[in-house]
């Protein structure tokens, strides 16, 4: 059932996002590890790194339209799911290192010998070995989403009040992990990491495998967020988008609903955030500044909210515009970011997958991906 | 709670409510039968929409019994447990799902089970096919199933309405002004609708529109200043002295 149910769910649109993804997960390691330096079809390894770690931004962005475009969740703290899921991962790296840490301690991580732990804190049991490690990064951020959706859902908070209250989610983590006694190597988090799965963290070869990793995990990440958003689900989670008060009259529980999706969107969150602390080295308290999340959100609105392929558009776009940016004119980027969303805002309501319809289709595409806004009047009633 | 209730559909008694010390409703008392369908009208602001606001859980009363079947206490309930006990609503304003499908507007409606598991996993069936098309020819809208429901006019968007209420198979359905904004053979067409629905289920339709009224030739209720000023034939009430002098004095 669960196959049917995940093969049916794609479009043509959604089969070629796929198709790309883990045609991207083949022919960029090959063209890293295979192709000689020289050759045009040669990727370099700095190339690669950055490339995985837009597919881990596309896979946060997806997971923030996800309740953003489809169920009208704006929310401005979906980075500290991101981070929950990059420390999980950092732990276990961290515990990879073993006794090759300045202090060779078998057991502590440095930090912990700096501040003169004397034992590991029982939340760091367990971390050592992959598995736990891997369910931590989906159930961390999980738990934390249900717990924090079900007081707010049930009591009704909706809107902006909502979503300052995400951002204040985040901040307070931000605040925490600053901290040198909550045990998560504060201010300096979590690097100098060896390996991963046994394999050198820096070799080519897991640089490779992480990259394809990253793509195949957006694909399945696509492939889940459109199943749910063309189930009969995701046409609830879109009238609850669109007239809450009356999708209750009907007799669906807008709360459950919500719960589903932000939780759902809270693990996808935790796993982008765990493919990409490999891939960048290090995590630390940065990631839950609140300006994070919301570019993230930036990156969804301009690739186009309410599709599944805008935001993967929109975090690629966007981040590339950041690197070349802070390269060329650093102090120039968040104007420009600013900038950006304050125009997709006022004539791209459906970003730059919308402004493709229009151009490229003629119409925007009805029911499902439709946004309320911006489509057009061609078929009158 | 009280006998009086045993036997009724839908059974208010002494209700009242006020919003910022301004009672919309005072001392409500109202008593449908299973089968009956009742017509209420009475000025703007008189508290017809708070009523079925009351009705449906989306505002609790300050005091007063507002009991379903004779025996479910409403006041105890969200809007969607009473949804789901079979009491239907079609707001004044009409409200679809505009970036839905008329289809997928029926689809969603459509009796079914609301939980969260059982919406991702579900299919249509062709009962449920079978279901939606005969609605769509109900409120005449199999041509435009495809179409948003954004881009349907303002009588359709009402018929829609109707539709989606129908498609829960509510047990009692309450009707907030449906003819609003219809031509005059929309809203003939209108009450017609009523009236066959009303041969199998309870309905309170709440309307201006007195041509509409005197066409569903049921008991009328007079609600003025959040209670009930008179009750029986259309003819009884607009004949009732008080009845007058709200309408037509002051
Ligand atoms: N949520 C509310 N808050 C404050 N006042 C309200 C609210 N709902 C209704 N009212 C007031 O209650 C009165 C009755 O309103 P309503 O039930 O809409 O009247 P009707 O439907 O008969 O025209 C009005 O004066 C209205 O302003
Ligand atoms: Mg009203």
């Amino acid at each position: 059932m669960i196959t049917t149910f995940l093969i049916d769910s794609l479009d043509r649109r959604g089969r070629i996002v796929v198709g790309l993804l883990v045609a991207l997960a083949l022919l960029v390691p090959a063209g890293n590890l295979l192709v000689p330096e020289g050759n045009v079809f040669h990727v370099s390894t700095y190339q690669l790194t950055l490339c995985g770690k837009y597919l881990t931004y596309a896979l946060l962005a997806l997971s923030v339209d996800l309740v953003w475009g489809y169920c009208g969740i704006l929310s401005l703290g979906h980075g500290a799911f991101f981070a929950l899921g990059g420390y999980a991962m950092g732990m276990y790296l961290m515990r990879q290192i073993g006794t090759r840490g300045v202090y060779a301690d078998p057991l502590l991580p440095d930090f912990m010998v700096f501040l003169n732990w004397k034992e590991l804190p029982w939340f760091w049991q367990g971390f050592d070995m992959a598995w736990y490690a891997l369910l931590m990064v989906v159930l961390v951020p999980g738990l934390l989403a249900l717990v924090f959706g079900w007081l707010s859902f049930r009591s009704r908070v909706t809107g902006v009040y909502l979503s300052i209250i995400t951002q204040a989610l985040t901040y307070a983590l931000l605040l925490a992990f600053f901290r040198n006694d909550m045990g998560f190597g504060g201010n300096n988090g979590l690097t100098d990491f060896k390996d991963i799965l046994g394999y050198p963290i820096q070799a080519p070869g897991t640089r490779a495998a992480l990259f394809a990793a990253s793509a195949l995990m957006l694909a399945i990440g696509f492939v889940i967020a459109s199943a749910v958003v063309r189930s009969k689900l995701g046409k609830v989670l879109v009238a609850i988008r669109d007239a809450e008060s009356r999708t209750r009259f009907i007799g669906y529980r807008v709360e459950h609903y919500k719960l589903f999706v932000w939780t759902l969107s809270a693990a996808m969150a935790g796993i982008a955030g765990a493919l990409y602390v490999p891939q960048v080295g290090i995590i630390n308290p940065s990631e839950f500044d609140p300006a994070a999340s919301i570019e993230a959100v930036i990156w969804v609105a301009v690739g186009g909210r309410g599709t599944l392929v805008g935001p993967l558009i929109g975090a690629v776009a966007v981040n590339f515009g950041k690197t070349w940016f802070t390269g060329v004119l650093p102090e120039v980027w968040l104007y420009a970011l600013g900038a950006l969303f304050v125009v997709v805002t006022l004539f791209l309501p459906r970003g730059i997958v919308g402004l493709w319809d229009k151009l490229v289709t003629g119409r925007a595409k009805p029911a499902v991906e439709a946004n309320g806004a911006g489509r057009q009047t061609g078929e009158a009633a | 709670m009280t006998d009086k209730a045993e036997g009724s559909l839908l059974y208010l008694d002494d209700v009242s409510v006020s919003f910022d010390g301004f009672r919309a409703i005072n001392r409500l008392s109202l008593v449908l039968e299973p089968g009956e369908m009742r017509a209420i009208i009475g000025p703007n602001g008189a508290g017809k929409t708070t009523m079925m606001d009351i009705i449906t859980g989306k505002t609790r009363p300050d005091t007063g019994d507002v009991l379903f079947d004779g025996s479910v206490d409403l006041t105890r309930l969200d809007e969607a447990a009473i949804a789901n006990l079979g009491i239907g609503r079609k707001f004044q304003k009409p409200t679809v799902f505009e970036s839905h499908s008329v289809e997928d507007n029926i689809a969603l409606a459509l009796k079914a089970r609301r939980g969260a598991f059982a919406a991702l996993f579900h299919r249509r069936s062709s009962v449920e096919q079978g279901r939606i098309d005969a609605l769509l020819e109900t409120i005449r809208l199999s041509e435009k199933r495809d179409l948003l429901a954004a881009r349907l006019s303002h009588g359709q968007k009402q018929w829609l309405e109707i539709g989606m209420l129908l498609a829960q198979e509510p047990r009692l359905l309450l009707v907030d002004e449906p003819a609003a904004g219809m031509t005059d053979a929309e809203t003939a067409e209108t009450a017609i609708l009523l009236k066959e629905i009303a041969r199998t289920q309870s309905v309170v339709v709440v309307e201006h529109d007195m041509t509409f009224v005197r066409a569903l030739d049921v008991k009328v209720t007079v609600l003025h200043e959040g209670s009930v000023l008179a009750e029986g034939s259309l003819d009884a009430v607009s004949s009732n002295p008080k009845v007058i002098e709200v309408y037509l004095g002051r």
